[in-house]
């Protein structure tokens, strides 16, 4: 019993299925974990009792089917869970109780997993550190002063301090693979389409995809198949097939080509990285993948285009939070007083900053040479993926350019915050596919991860490729536990 | 017919200046659910009751197309003989209002999903082209209410995200009663059509009118201005004269018209700067990224042609050509689909001409005396059209005819029962005449030689004798005849 916390999704499921233990013992588990971890700030809204009470209500049925049989889930506070305070990490909806369910939550729910609690995340994930939210920063399981990436930061310290089995995320601009790096888990962000954004909070509509994080490549597959398909209520849900990714699921990979895209090898990239990069490629080679070189020529222009279409986009999004209709209201003497101090007081600092960059980049007069130019832009990045993709099968990069800075770091320092953003965000310009997997550890003992970008639609060559080197790269996680009491 | 000659310009103390109007129309379409969400449309509702999450703009929510929407527009486009743009994109017009809850607007701004059309005019001066520029999809706004309390506002977003159709006129229109023909035009193609009710009491139908002037001759358009949200003809006739006449009085002394919005206010009679074109409002307008655009097949259109009803210019030429009727004519009748469906079921069983005059004379009189449409006629057109018939058919003399029809007000009843009931028969029995025409002339004899010495008018004087004394049941075709042959 005692080992249930370090079991992974896959064997806590298939454990309960085969009567091992009942699903209120895993829930009391992982509750017991969840309260005794208060100073990783990972919560902002616990569950505990309706958890344990679905624990009891599915152990009293007879019916163990399901993907997710009988798991506690806690997500990120970003997905409406219905009659559960749904912040998106911000004070404008600290009083938020949304009356619907999230499709991706729902689908999660309906393969027999039930909620555990909302996880901390980036004020409307617009971070790359966890610092951003209104409820305090999320810790790093690797260190008190280490931030645990963000903007999924709770999600993906939740998991690696083995508060939750496995949990979700979204990814805008790498807000899924970024902490999954910084926290040695491994984190998918899906093909643009592939899970509905019907009922999350939104902060870029043509970039944000949900996506699984997990303790291994298996449990990845299984998250990420329970979640996906397509929704109606969602205009940019792709009508795709759901594989069966968990069964599917196979390191033979033999012959398939990865590109490495020499865009990616960037000035002042730490010997470190550049070694981890290298040691994947040796695992896939191993594994009997053929590598080429290849190049993604417009790489260097995506992050300016991203800080442009991204903040537009949220310019408008979160226009509604105005106080009129739910959330956070100051007062005021008229409607506009009243708007502008409820968003003056509502919003944080990033938040603000982007929406004001949005505004810009948006204005008359301003529109050609920015957001225009950004889309324009956007599909030459996509056509340099598509050009790739004709020679190979997928392409292997760093996650991210550092390993988990230290909190405070960056924080005064937006351009070197968003650099870290550097190799994820092309993936969100282009709508694809792409994982990361834990690989290797830098000499402070820091988790790194490795991402591996696919074809649309085709994540399960990347689950499988991820697969193959995590065999191989053998990574456990070395923390030891310092937020228990 | 007063005018034969197009006469519409305001006399300057400097000279003539031509009124150059175009109008932006927002008509509701007919639709049971919104453009992006499956709420209803219902009208007089009680407040808040027809709004889902997504009209509301909960957080997380996304608009999806109302396919019926896109088809009701493809219809309009396609009444206005516009060229349909198989592509098109919505787009976000942001601003911040509390009847808005998204924040912006979804609109269609560079895209559009109807491009160039008419509308025909039939004028007193001839028939006159008005260009249509574009039709766009868009979602209509909440309601604000600043009257009801003198503290608050309250918003109602039953009318929120229901969709408009905006149709764009090109500055093609020079009068207030070309204003006037073209939205009854514009509301009667669309009602044709079924994907606008026309109502302007409710909204459905409402405009934006643009006004400029420029001396009689010149070419070059002058600055306008625009008068936003004005709901009924008369008004937007009204503010045309105000707003004319208050820019060749300005232009006139010598002062610059500045672009601006303006509101018209209905009580003093008079427009109002709203903004000026500093003031103006950035809507930061970009393609929405929560739908795709807008892509149809050529056959979805090809087949909603081939559904079209017929319009009414083409009603128009049909009855001219077929039922021979002046231009005129045809014009009262297809002016209104119900007129045009009314008439149409009338002649179905009867005489088209007789038909047209009993519609648009004694009908049109006593609809308009008792303020009713014709959709509330009291008498129904299968018993206007038997009524009809039988005159025709010389049952009855276009003198009882209207006896009938006076009952028939009364019940809507079949004329045949009431001119048996009310025993209003015609006498058409040669003999029963001739023996009442012989009595009539015999007490007349004097008369009688005045008319066989050459005073002629007098047959008019027998002819109504015996409709005396036959209480108008006579058959006045028989009676003539007798008359002649009793004379000669």
């Amino acid at each position: 019993m005692s080992n249930i916390s370090n079991l992974s999704l896959a064997k806590l499921v298939h454990g309960i299925k085969k009567k091992e233990f009942t699903s209120e013992e895993v829930t009391k588990n992982f509750i017991k974990n969840s309260e005794n971890s208060k100073k990783l700030n990972a919560y902002i809204t616990q569950c505990f009792d309706d958890a344990l009470k679905a624990a009891k209500k599915f152990d009293a049925n007879k019916n163990k089917k399901g993907l997710l049989a009988g798991m506690p889930i806690a997500v990120k506070d970003l997905f409406c869970t219905k009659n559960v305070k749904t912040t998106a990490g911000s004070k404008i909806l600290n009083n938020f109780i949304p009356s619907y369910e999230s499709t991706v939550t729902s689908n999660l729910w309906k393969e027999g997993a039930f909620l555990l609690g909302k996880l901390n995340c980036d004020e409307f994930a617009m971070g790359s550190s966890n610092e951003t939210s209104f409820f305090g920063n999320v810790k790093n399981p690797f260190g008190e002063n280490l931030v645990p990436g963000g903007s999924s930061g709770g999600s993906a310290s939740a998991l690696a301090a083995e508060l939750t089995p496995a949990t979700i995320g979204t990814d805008t601009g790498g807000s899924i693979r970024q902490p999954a790096s910084f926290t040695g888990t491994v984190g998918l962000k899906p093909t643009y389409g592939r899970c509905s954004r019907w009922g999350i909070v939104a902060f870029a509509s043509s970039l944000d995809q949900a996506g699984p994080m997990t303790k291994n490549v298996e449990d990845c597959a299984l998250m990420f198949q329970a979640m996906s398909g397509h929704d109606e209520k969602d205009s940019t849900s792709v009508d795709a097939k759901v594989e069966n990714y968990s069964s599917n699921l196979s390191e033979k990979i033999k012959g398939l080509k990865i590109g490495i895209p020499k865009e990616y090898r960037v000035k002042n990239m730490p010997k470190e990285i550049e070694d981890l990069w290298k040691k994947g490629l040796d695992y896939l080679k191993d594994a009997g993948a053929i590598v080429k070189n290849i190049s993604l020529p417009h790489t260097m222009f995506a992050l300016p285009t991203y800080y442009i279409v991204a903040p537009a986009e949220a310019s408008s999004n979160l226009a509604r939070y105005d106080g009129v209709k739910y959330g956070h209201r100051s007062k005021g003497n008229n409607l506009t007083e009243m708007y502008e101090n409820t968003r003056s007081e509502g919003f944080g600092d990033e938040v603000k900053r982007r929406i004001l960059i949005g505004t810009y980049v948006l204005s008359s007069g301003y529109y050609d040479a920015y957001y225009l130019k950004a889309q324009k832009v956007r599909r030459l990045i996509k056509n340099d993926f598509d050009k790739a993709f004709g020679e190979v099968d997928a392409i292997l990069t760093p996650s991210t350019p550092t390993s988990a800075f230290k909190i405070g770091d960056k924080k005064n320092d937006p351009v070197s915050m968003y650099l870290n953003d550097i190799f994820t965000v092309p993936v969100n310009l282009a709508g694809l596919p792409a994982i990361s997997v834990p690989a290797g550890y830098d000499k402070k003992n820091l988790p790194l991860g490795l991402q591996l970008i696919g074809k649309p639609f085709d994540e399960q060559t990347i689950l499988n490729l991820s697969l193959a080197i995590e065999k191989r790269a053998n990574f456990h996680n070395k923390y030891k536990i310092w937020w228990d009491k | 017919m007063s005018e034969n000659k197009f006469n519409y310009f305001i006399n300057g103390e400097k000279g003539k200046w031509e009124v150059v109007i175009g109008l932006e129309v927002h008509a509701q379409v007919l639709s049971k659910s919104k453009l992006f969400s499956s709420s209803s449309t219902k009208f007089g509702a009680e407040p808040n009751t027809q709004v889902s999450l997504v009209d509301s703009a909960f957080p997380g929510m996304l608009p999806v197309i109302n396919q019926f929407c896109i088809e009701q527009s493809l219809k309009t486009g396609l009444g206005l003989k516009a060229k349909i743009n198989l592509n098109s994109v919505f787009d976000r017009k942001n601003y911040f209002y509390a009847d808005l809850p998204q924040g912006y607007q979804i609109s269609q701004y560079k895209n559009p999903i109807v491009g160039e059309g008419e509308v025909i005019l039939d004028m007193s001066y001839g028939t006159k082209k008005i260009g249509i520029e574009r039709l766009h999809l868009e979602q209509d706004a909440g309601k604000s209410i600043h009257d009801m309390d003198p503290e608050n506002s309250y918003v109602d977003l039953n009318r929120s995200g229901i969709a408009l159709m905006e149709i764009v006129s090109k500055p093609d229109l020079r009068s207030p009663e070309e204003v006037n023909v073209y939205i009854k035009k514009l509301r009667s193609i669309m009602r044709y059509l079924g994907t606008c009710d026309g109502n302007m009491q409710e909204g459905s139908l409402r405009a934006d009118v643009n006004v400029s002037v420029r001396k009689s001759g010149d070419k070059k358009l002058g600055t306008r201005c625009e008068i936003k949200n004005v709901n009924s003809i008369k008004f937007m006739q009204m503010a045309i004269e105000y707003e004319a006449k208050r820019q060749v009085e300005l232009l006139e002394s010598g002062k610059k018209i500045d672009q601006e919005t303006r509101l018209f206010d209905a009580k003093k009679n008079v427009t109002k700067s709203m903004r000026s074109k500093e003031d103006a409002h950035d809507y930061r307008y970009f393609p929405d990224p929560d739908l795709l655009p807008l892509n149809l097949e050529q056959s979805l259109v090809d087949k909603i042609k081939g559904e079209l009803p017929e319009l009414p210019d083409e009603k128009k030429e049909r009855f001219i050509r077929e039922h021979n009727l002046s231009a005129y004519e045809a014009n009262i009748l297809v002016s209104e689909k119900e007129i045009s469906d009314y008439y149409e079921k009338v002649i179905r069983d009867c005489d088209k001409k007789m038909a047209k005059n009993w519609i648009t004379v004694e009908l049109f009189s006593v609809l308009n005396k008792n303020n009713l449409s014709i959709l509330n006629s009291p008498v129904s057109a299968k018993n206007l059209s038997a009524l009809i018939k039988m005159i025709s058919s010389g049952k009855i003399s276009g003198k009882i005819a209207k006896q009938v029809f006076e009952k028939m007000q009364i019940e809507d009843k079949d004329p045949k029962k009431i001119i048996e009931e009310e025993g209003l028969t015609q006498q058409s029995d040669p003999k029963q005449l001739e023996k009442i025409i012989l009595e009539m002339l015999s007490k007349n004899q004097d008369k009688v030689t005045q008319y066989q010495s050459g005073k002629e008018k007098l047959f008019g004087y027998f002819v109504g004798e015996v409709m005396k004394i036959s209480k108008g049941k006579a058959n006045p075709n028989l009676v003539n005849q007798i008359l002649k042959n009793k004379l000669k």
